[in-house]
């Protein structure tokens, strides 16, 4: 049933020059969680009541933290993981070398941006948390890095279209293979989903921190980025679903389910990722109720591809569970390989992203926001969905992709199954504690450990959180711990030689109107056409109030 | 494009439950009178001190049994930071920021709308059961974000 120029391309070794700058952008991956992790520990304990700040020298406040631990792990952390790992798996995809030049311009972009906002960051120049909300003001580099790191995600994107563009025309007619495909969707969607943050960056609040601009309009930025930040969550996400739906299914013996779902899930994805970011301004005041609504409909929609991915994922294990001897109706689950810490971890992901994907659906639902919105009931949501789905997949795949990429073995693998299972236990009572905190009203983004209010049902809520974020602090040293040990005493055999491409049970069809979701420009455009349906009436009716000068109040 | 029986089932019982919880979401809307925060109208941040209703923050009635309270969002403080209202009554929050982005949030209600320079917010609720509503600044406004609260007392 498999094709094996589409799915097990032979004969292709990975250039060790590409391999050295993807490896080093894995690190650099690595490298901003750490950063971000340490305060990360900070907000869980100020939640339980502790002040543990004067532990953390040359920190000027709670929120300075709370900026690097959102700028570290949101920006920093996802895209230089995405940066290496998509260019990488289309790569190996279609058997063809990325272009160096454009590679290495992803990689320093990269570098320059996470250190001129690390500048200001760590200057406590830039404690603006990592929305940026306008009017507070951050240092000019802190806009111009970040606006680097996004430069850095447009180029990644050219590489993997331009060796795209040089495998088509040597394979005229020919389906793309899967792996490349959703690999290159992932990053197109993202492509046209941070116009809008660029646009208010490099069009409104780089020229105001350098005061070339006296005023901004605070809502218009707002709107600027959610536009960008909604569809940023499917941009983090989206990798996270290469890997479930192409690499697992092989990873645990198994096989994909249909590889036309698949593309179509990631149009769906592609379409309606971004037409949705009014649903983070439900309770924002200057923008009709009618548009909010239309936005809720579309984020039911792109709930919809989420839905479909649950049932794929668990199809390709099951079959994978079955073809290692699992029986009966869930025995499947225990045959799993449970002891592979790149699987049990990615496993982990997306069992605890069940609950990520509940809660966010009450996000979702217009008036029903008004009882959650900006509470502790938020980073609940988020933390089980890019701190578990994304964050341990981007795990679980570091502990296949580090020894691929470095050609050394896994450092203590049985300690890297138990430091994921500590991770995503403790995020569990994590996330129970902030969310019961939210519904009673406990604020998100706030210093709680020396708030001069408290409300009945918050010291549970935080003794939770807190007790929770120890644990998963722990789980995350552990892996810390793991990748430098593998990069220092890694033994040099044994790592893994390719990376585990699954094949599909349902191969593509080379015709019927199957083959037309290959031409991506096309859905490019749809896309675009659904972007200004959602979004044209605003700003059509829109006169910006340009009122704001920049304050600085931390 | 061939879809297993089984995940065909899935998908439509999964699209029927996103059906049915919109309808209930049109319901909270149109049947209850559970409304977002939307369209109003702009202002000058830098002119509040005479610009009406803002240069006089605070509550008055402005009916049989309703309300309207007025309240500037500023760092780090609500003005005014006490509402006093009788059980029962309706009240039309107008609010506005003097300088960055503010949340106001009563606990235990549904009441949560953000403060954004440049823009009138505005939202009703009926209080019904007397007692104390912690007002919390729920969006970081600089340093001091922790010290924002205000409060509700209806009596």
């Amino acid at each position: 049933m498999s094709t094996p120029v589409v799915y097990d391309p032979k004969g292709f070794t990975f250039p060790d020059p590409q391999r050295r700058v993807l490896q080093w952008s894995m690190f650099i991956a690595i490298i901003a969680m750490f950063a971000g992790v340490a305060h990360g520990l900070a907000q869980a304990l100020s939640y339980a009541g502790i002040n543990i700040l004067q532990y953390f020298p040359g920190l000027s406040s709670y929120y300075q933290g709370l900026t690097v631990h959102g700028v570290a792990q949101a920006l920093v952390l996802t895209f230089a993981f995405s940066n290496g790992f998509l260019p990488l798996v289309t790569a190996r995809a279609l058997s063809r070398p990325l272009n160096m030049a454009l590679l290495h311009g992803t990689f320093w972009f990269l570098l320059v941006g996470f250190l001129l906002a690390g500048y200001a960051l760590l200057t406590n120049q830039a404690s603006v948390l990592y929305t940026s909300y306008a009017p507070l003001q951050a240092h000019p580099t802190y806009y111009l890095g970040l606006s680097l790191v996004v430069v850095s995600t447009w180029l990644a994107s050219a590489n993997m279209f331009v060796t795209l563009r040089g495998w088509r025309k040597e394979h005229p007619g020919e389906r793309i293979p899967l792996l490349a495909y959703i690999a290159v969707l992932s990053y197109a969607m993202w492509d046209l989903a941070s116009i809008p943050i660029a646009v208010s960056f490099l069009g409104f609040l780089l020229p105001w921190s350098l005061g070339w601009l006296q005023h901004v309009d605070p809502l218009l930025n707002r709107v600027l980025f959610w536009f960008t930040g909604h569809a940023i969550v499917y941009a983090w996400l989206l990798p996270a679903y290469v890997s479930w739906y192409a690499l697992i299914p092989r990873q645990v013996g198994g096989k994909l389910v249909s590889d036309p779902l698949t593309r179509a899930v990631f149009i769906l994805f592609l379409l309606l990722s971004i037409p949705t970011g009014f649903h983070h301004q439900y309770t924002d005041p200057g923008i009709a109720t009618s548009m909010k609504a239309f936005h809720a409909l579309l984020t039911f929609g792109v709930f919809y591809p989420s839905l479909a991915t649950a049932f794929s994922v668990t199809a390709s294990l099951e079959m994978g569970g079955r073809a290692r001897g699992g029986r009966g109706l869930l025995g499947w689950i225990r045959k799993l390989p449970w002891g592979d810490p790149s699987v049990a971890t990615q496993l982990l992901a997306m069992l605890t992203f069940v609950l990520g994907g509940a809660t966010g659906l009450v996000n979702a639902s217009f008036t029903v926001n008004q009882v959650v919105h900006n509470t502790a009931w938020i980073p609940g949501h988020f933390h089980m969905t890019v701190g578990s789905a994304v964050l341990l997949t981007i795990i679980g795949v570091s502990y296949w992709a580090v020894p691929y990429l470095t050609g050394k073995r896994l450092w203590a693998p049985k300690l890297a199954v138990a430091g994921s299972w500590m991770y995503a236990i403790g995020l569990l009572i994590f996330a129970r504690g902030l969310i019961s905190g939210g519904l009673q009203g406990m604020p998100r983004r706030t210093f709680i450990a020396e708030a001069t209010y408290s409300a009945s049902g918050w010291k549970l809520a935080g003794a939770l959180a807190g007790i929770g974020g120890t644990i998963m602090t722990i789980g995350m040293l552990i892996f810390f711990l793991i990748m430098i040990m593998t990069f220092l005493v890694g033994k040099r055999d044994g790592a893994p030689r390719d990376i585990p491409i699954s094949e599909s049970l349902t191969p593509p069809s080379q015709n019927g109107w199957d083959s037309t979701m290959d031409r991506i420009g096309v859905w490019v455009i749809v896309a675009v056409v659904l972007i200004l349906l959602a979004y044209g009436p605003f700003f059509l009716s829109y006169t910006p109030n340009m009122v704001s000068p920049g304050f600085k109040l931390f | 494009m061939r879809v297993h029986t089984y995940e065909k089932a899935f998908l439509i019982v999964g699209a029927a439950l996103l059906v049915v919880f919109m309808i209930a979401l049109t319901y909270t809307s149109v049947a209850m009178g559970i409304h977002l925060p939307g369209k109003v109208a702009m202002v000058d941040p830098a002119a509040l001190a005479t610009t009406p209703p803002f240069d006089q923050p605070g509550v008055r009635q402005t009916g049989d049994n309703t309300y309207e309270a007025v309240v500037v969002g500023q760092a780090w403080q609500f003005l005014p930071g006490e509402i006093r209202v009788p059980a029962g009554a309706e009240v039309t929050f107008i609010l506005t920021s003097r300088d960055v982005i503010h949340g106001f949030h009563v606990e235990r209600t549904r009441i949560n709308i953000m403060m954004i320079p440049g823009q009138i917010g505005k939202t009703t609720y009926t209080f019904k059961t007397p007692g104390e509503y912690l007002i919390i600044c729920h969006e970081y406004c600089g340093a001091g974000h922790h010290f924002m609260f205000g409060k509700v007392i209806v009596e």
